[in-house]
């Protein structure tokens, strides 16, 4: 089989389309290449629809931390607390058997124990609660003086929040969440190592890439493109943050914009 | 691992470490290890009698081990780890260039990939360095090659552990190397806090102590080191959090740990095979093991905060500032 024809019958293969049966024996570096690569469309689908639903949710909970009203404040700080006090790896673990009771009980939780559902939610308060402490720390130092330039305008309520509070929230916040991002989708490599099971054989990139170094007992290649994989993915992010970073800080002189600085991936 | 199974498949670690026994399934271990008298017979029982006979058998002591095995984790890789930063950090100081290369590249080889990666990746390729150094010290006149297309071949005498060793051999081989492989992991983490750390050290302190004629080693131990910690301790702190929230993942390098446990004793269990029968109860299990580790990052939340307090004291900086003007008042 030429390389052409391993990508046309494995590109695609983590959604199912494609070639059936994995290869499963004198695999071919090309093979290796073409299975992670598909296997990282699921990374990038966790990555970004956690990230973009998350990030609204994650304005509202850093709202709530702020507010002044504890019925707000104390459910958005418990919120904060079990995401970011607990394992992801347990998270994952416990959604997905929570699922799986549900699932007994009403057949409307029938998708709920599938990853492409199941594992974005649980990925998606996870990002959620990560972000809003994130963001909640950008509130605090929201410069007293933009407030009183504001309150001096007559802004008040939504129009003070949306054009000085929160621009100025994103701007101060866009470094760190950036990193936020980074990690989460180095997280999304958990996912079908934690219960949720890969149907037919469709993973992630690490499951593929797992696949590869147990059937060749060889370690030294698969993991290695992953990898790489994920070293321009985490380029990708960077670059479109990047660009998002400029615009929020267009408005300041060149020398005193923040720049984006990578710090090292950790592990939630 | 190294070793083809009957099978002809080749056992991954988790395989190798496993083995066939499975405690929570086999016959009840519990039968006759029974803490209150009123256990011999689980049937008769109900109520929280039921849930204290239940709780005390013989696999859920397995399982509060596996808590044991954790803390160890801990105990071990923190200072493992650090010490690895700190030689990291160290050298990517140096002078010497080589030297300095080595320490760079060790931190940045450690980022922008999945950590997850890192830890299958390590766990099978230290046990094939291991081997392979033994293989070529003790059988230096082994004609074939290593890698033989899907296999990985060492004579006898070099395997680790030895196939006639015991099993707590195995399992204590099994755990050493998840320790270390947690350690080369956050040992760059941490060597990347520490070389931040001691950039931060005001540049002034060091100017100082060569104006007193102290050489670049005593500056180092004796300017540097006593304060680049209160620089370090944010990003050492969440270092730790952090470090508790990987444990779990000691299950991916085939270790007995808690999530293991949890996922065997929570499995339905039915009369035929247990004494106490139940359904589904992973959730409840994970549920425990959830407040478990929240429990562990409040409590050391709280720890390091202090820890912090006491380390800002009498230190030029905004922390140690507040504190001296508290004092003052």
């Amino acid at each position: 089989m030429s390389c052409i024809e391993t990508i046309q019958a494995y590109g695609l293969r983590s959604l199912g389309i494609g070639e059936r049966l994995l290869p499963r024996s004198d695999f071919t570096l090309c093979e290796q290449f073409t299975l992670i690569g598909s296997g990282m469309i699921w990374n990038i689908y966790f990555g970004v629809v956690a990230l973009l639903i998350g990030f609204f949710f994650a304005t509202g909970l850093a709202l709530a931390k702020t507010s002044r009203n504890r019925w707000l404040r104390l459910p958005a700080d418990g919120f904060i607390f079990l995401f970011r006090g607990s394992p992801l790896f347990i998270q994952f673990f416990f959604a997905y058997f929570l699922f799986l009771s549900l699932k007994r009980t009403n057949d409307f939780f029938d998708p709920f124990t599938a990853a492409w559902l199941g594992a974005t939610i649980v990925l998606f308060c996870n990002t959620a609660a990560y972000s809003a402490q994130i963001f909640y720390g950008a509130l605090q130092s929201v410069p007293k003086g933009d407030l009183e330039a504001a309150d001096a305008y007559g802004m008040s309520g939504w129009s003070r929040f949306r054009r000085i509070v929160w621009p100025t929230m994103l701007r101060l916040a866009w470094p760190s969440y950036t990193n936020e991002a980074i990690f989460l989708f180095h997280a999304t490599t958990l996912v079908f190592f934690s219960g949720f099971p890969a149907w037919q054989q469709r993973g992630d990139a690490l499951y593929y890439a797992s696949y590869f170094a147990d059937k060749t007992f060889n370690p030294f290649v698969p993991y290695p493109i992953l990898a790489l994989y994920f070293v321009l993915l985490t380029l990708l992010v960077i670059g479109g943050f990047g660009l998002v970073n400029r615009r929020l800080n267009r408005h300041l002189p060149q020398t005193a914009r923040p720049r984006l600085r990578l710090r090292p991936n950790l592990i939630r | 691992m190294s070793k083809a199974n009957r099978s002809g498949h080749w056992p991954k670690l988790s395989d190798k470490l496993t083995k066939s026994r499975d405690p929570a399934r086999c016959q009840p271990l519990n039968r006759d290890t029974t803490i209150y008298n009123y256990c011999s017979d689980p049937d008769a029982l109900e109520g929280v009698k039921w849930l204290s006979c239940y709780l005390t058998t013989g696999v859920h002591f397995q399982f509060y081990n596996a808590f044991v095995k954790v803390l160890l984790l801990l105990a071990v890789t923190a200072p493992v780890a650090l010490s690895f930063g700190f030689a990291g950090a160290t050298a990517a100081r140096s002078r010497f260039l080589p030297l300095s290369w080595l320490g760079r590249g060790y931190i940045a080889v450690v980022r922008g990939v999945p950590d997850i990666a890192f830890f299958l990746f390590f766990v099978i390729a230290l046990d094939q360095m291991f081997e392979y150094v033994r293989h070529v010290a003790l059988c230096p006149d082994w004609e074939d090659p290593i890698r033989q297309g899907a296999d990985f071949i060492v004579c006898q005498q070099a395997k680790l552990p030895l196939s006639s060793a015991r099993e707590w051999v195995h399992e204590t081989y099994a755990f050493a190397l998840a320790v270390f492989t947690f350690a080369i992991v956050f040992g760059a983490f941490a060597a990347n806090v520490l070389f931040g750390a001691m950039q931060a050290v005001p540049h002034a302190q060091l100017e100082t102590a060569e104006a007193y004629g102290m050489s670049p080693r005593q500056t180092f131990w004796r300017v540097l080191v006593p304060q680049m910690w209160v620089f370090a301790l944010p990003g050492l702190s969440n270092l730790w959090q952090i470090l508790i929230k990987a444990t779990p993942l000691l299950f991916l390098l085939g270790i007995e740990d808690v999530v293991y446990w949890a996922r065997e004793l929570g499995s339905t269990k039915t009369a035929r095979f247990s004494d106490y029968p139940h359904g589904d109860w992973r959730m409840w299990y994970f549920l425990a093991l959830l407040v478990f580790y929240l429990v562990m990052t409040w409590g050391s939340e709280r720890l390091l905060n202090r820890i912090g307090a006491r380390l800002s004291y009498g230190q030029a900086t905004a922390g140690g500032e507040a504190m001296r003007k508290g004092a003052a008042l």
